[in-house]
């Protein structure tokens, strides 16, 4: 219905660095095709991958801050919608290749190409040694493009594409060592949790477009607003319900969070692009870019609410007793995507895209520190020909004396994680928790996420803590020969650091809130995106608490910060480690949660092994064997052999007699028939 | 010929077809199942020449046509008969089952 968007849409013709945002999505495309096709050659030029590869980032990263600049002076209502050409002209309904820029586009792109942007020269320290250079940066390329095209996109079909291209190009790089089974397993089953998002995902697309007859982000919105009596008839609850199904796969939420931390497989710098900074955020953005669709359901937004507090808490517990240093980080991240999902689930849309903004560049530093612990070690146990696991927290230990600059970085991104000010997860976190506090006076459910919120906080503290106690602090376990390999990583990699480091520190500044002085830049800045969702009568009047509670809020905020940092770091090194050769059986909880609640080994018994047994014993020997090949193929070609062949064969006796006999009743009964 | 001949030429014609089918159908042997088979062909002949009484020349001219066929055919098929006993040292049809299926 393109007449009725019209007037939703900037009127200004987009000119200058607006205009050339298709370049943001071709450049990278471009790299993927150029980094693709030396992969393919047999001696690929490293160099040209190396300039080609992050140059294509560094590109669109200068057209997004051009856009950006331009977007502020605009600073229009309405979004700016760019078509392109009419992609699947269905009747009179239209979906259009079509790009759409506004606040929250243009904060996406800032963060998807920046940090996109310092993760592929880290790269290029981090995969030097790699046969499949080449092979990495294409696929790398192409998902920054996909990327790309799932936060610019102007309707959901668009945005679908970079969603199923980002799991692609996810599935591919969890398995890039594909050679060794369990990555390969790792990326399957990334893709099948997200098979079932996307299903989720598609049901509220069909869905949207029978009630709504639209897909495109202006109409939807339109219609929504236009219609809030639907919300009593359950349809949009059930619309955004599905939505969120396929934001629990993309963003690693209770029930299909497991493929994230099998996902650490990867090279690391994938774990920090995709599936910490960019991807698995992607679920957060939908559901801030569907904000008005969430606001008019109070039942969604308290699911989405509730599952993000869960899996903040869930997921923190279980990083408490992981070794894998990747590991740890993984379900961090899962903790952290959950807060996220708190926030726009309390309608604090804004405070979930500030977390997402600071947790990409803390979580990228922290990928990217541990990326340059595990280069460091890898180097070390394979000069003394090693086989002990570079990525086991047990074999590292006093680690700063080797690696001081990594060292720092961490420490400065671990003060951001646990919510220290002024580090920028401090402000993130801090609203995030203040808005669902608030919430509770409305809806008194808010009251425990807040407080699932807080105990999270307070894991996330202690085993950011241990992380850091373990790998950097105390006595080297990594072996007397190995220690003399130890050194710092090469400057390639430290520079994406410093600059993470930096943003970590001062990514708060973007939404300073009021009490330090701070104008809630980010606010005023996305209010045209999400002003509609805020307007909406179950999310309008939530307001920070102010005065006494507010302090009393950051208070406990920060009290449980510290101690979770101090109690964290005592804890750990109160006893010697032992490595992983020597360590003890876990018991009692600590038992649970080393073996990540049997979450996989339930999922394995009462799914996957029933969805197996019954494709195999029903579908396949039953249904295929059986039925299909047996009953439906094999069947007529039995009857034609055994039934019709025999009788067939029994004419054609080879006795000259028996043929006359026939061919004269032929003769008989066509004279018969000639006569009438 | 006078046209009451007609019936028992007629009649005499089928008796001769039906003699020479039958032979066809029932004896086994190559030459007496070809020598049946010109019995029919000149029964078939006789009808023509005892029709054209009725329908003029076309049956007279017809016999000719049916003659030299037959002399083809004898020519072609008693051919056939001497490979077949060439190759068997019979002609017994029942011993010629080479194509049963």
């Amino acid at each position: 219905m393109p007449t009725a968007t019209l007037a939703q849409e900037a009127v200004v013709m987009p000119t200058g660095a607006i205009s050339l945002l298709w370049l943001t999505v071709l450049l990278p495309f471009a790299g993927f095709l150029f980094n693709g096709i030396l992969s393919l050659r047999r001696s690929t030029s490293k160099a040209a991958v190396s300039v080609v590869g992050p140059a294509v980032l560094i590109a669109a990263f200068a057209v997004a801050v051009a856009a950006f600049f331009q977007l502020q002076g605009l600073h229009p209502e309405a979004p700016i919608v760019l078509r392109y050409w009419t992609w699947m002209p269905v009747g009179d309904f239209q979906i259009e290749m079509a790009l759409q820029y506004d606040q929250l586009s243009a904060i996406m792109l800032l963060v998807v190409t920046g940090v996109g942007s310092l993760i592929h020269l880290f790269s290029i320290g981090y995969m030097k040694a790699d046969e499949g250079y080449a092979r990495f940066f294409a696929y790398l390329n192409l998902f920054v493009a996909f990327m790309l095209v799932l936060v610019l996109g102007a309707s959901y079909p668009v945005l679908f594409i970079g969603w199923e291209g980002v799991g692609l190009c996810s599935y591919l790089l969890i398995g890039f060592w594909f050679t060794v089974k369990p990555n390969a397993d790792a990326g399957f089953k990334a893709f099948l949790a997200n098979r079932i998002g996307d299903f989720g995902f598609l049901v509220a697309m069909f869905t949207l477009y029978h009630v709504a007859g639209a897909l495109d982000f202006v109409t939807v919105n339109q219609w929504l607003l236009a219609n809030p009596q639907l919300v009593d008839t359950g349809i949009v609850t059930t619309i955004a319900l599905f939505f969120f199904l396929g934001c629990t796969g993309k963003s690693a939420q209770i029930p299909l969070y497991t493929w994230l931390p099998d996902a650490m497989a990867g090279p690391t710098p994938v774990s920090a692009l995709i599936h910490a900074a960019t991807m698995v955020t992607a679920g957060v953005y939908l559901v801030a870019r569907s904000n008005v669709l969430f606001a008019m359901s109070e039942a969604a937004s308290i699911v989405v609410a509730g599952v993000g507090a869960l899996t903040a808490l869930f997921a923190a517990t279980i990083g408490l007793r992981q070794y894998d240093i990747k590991k740890v980080l993984a379900y961090s991240t899962v903790s952290q995507l959950g807060y996220m999902f708190i926030a726009v689930g309390t309608g604090a849309y804004v405070a979930g895209i500030f977390h997402l903004v600071t947790h990409a560049f803390f979580k990228a530093l922290l990928f990217l520190g541990s990326g340059s612990v595990i280069h460091v070690m890898h180097e070390a146990l394979h000069a003394t020909h090693s086989h002990a696991d570079a990525q086991d927290m047990r074999n590292m230990g006093g680690l700063r004396r080797w690696m001081p600059t990594t060292f720092w970085l961490m420490l400065l991104a671990t003060l951001a994680i646990a919510g220290i000010p002024p580090f920028s997860g401090f402000f993130s976190k801090d609203e995030i928790l203040a808005f669902a506090f608030a919430r509770g006076e409305a809806s008194p459910v808010f009251y425990v996420f807040y407080g699932m919120g807080l105990l999270a906080a307070l894991l996330t503290a202690i085993y950011m803590a241990r992380l850091m106690a373990m790998t950097f602090f105390g006595e080297n376990r990594t072996g007397a020969a190995e220690q003399q390999h130890l050194h710092e990583a090469p400057a390639i990699m430290t520079w994406p650091l410093i600059v993470l480091g930096v943003l970590s520190v001062i990514g708060g500044a973007i939404n300073l809130p009021h009490f330090v002085g701070g104008n809630e830049w980010l606010h005023h800045w996305l209010e045209p995106v999400t002003g509609a969702g805020h307007a909406l009568p179950w999310v309008a009047g939530l307001h920070l608490p102010e005065g006494a509670t507010e302090y009393a809020l950051i208070g406990i905020a920060v009290l449980v910060g510290v101690f979770g940092l101090w109690f964290g770091m005592r804890s750990t090194l109160a006893r010697a480690i032992p490595t992983p050769d020597a360590a003890p059986p876990e018991r009692g909880f600590a038992r649970v949660l080393a073996n990540k609640y049997w979450v996989d080994e339930i999922y394995d018994r009462f799914i996957v092994r029933p969805v197996v047994g019954l494709s195999r014993g029903f579908l396949w020997k039953f249904m295929d064997k059986g039925l299909i090949d047996g009953a439906a193929v094999n069947g007529p070609a039995w009857i034609s052999r055994h039934v019709l062949g025999k009788a067939g064969s029994l004419l054609q006796n080879g006795q000259v007699g028996l043929y006359l006999i026939f061919f004269m009743l032929g003769a008989l009964w066509i004279l018969r028939v000639a006569l009438g | 010929m006078a046209p009451d001949l007609l019936g028992p030429a007629l009649a005499l014609s089928a008796v001769l077809f039906s003699i020479g089918a039958a032979g066809v159908l029932l004896r086994r042997s190559a030459i007496v199942l070809f020598m049946c088979i010109e019995i029919m062909l000149n029964a078939v002949n006789l009808a023509f020449i005892a029709l054209a009484l009725l329908h003029g020349v076309a049956g007279h001219i017809m016999v000719f046509f049916v003659m030299t066929v037959a002399a083809a055919e004898a020519a072609v098929g008693l051919a056939i008969i001497l490979v077949v006993f060439r190759h068997k040292q019979s002609v017994d049809l029942q011993h010629v089952n080479l194509l049963r299926g």
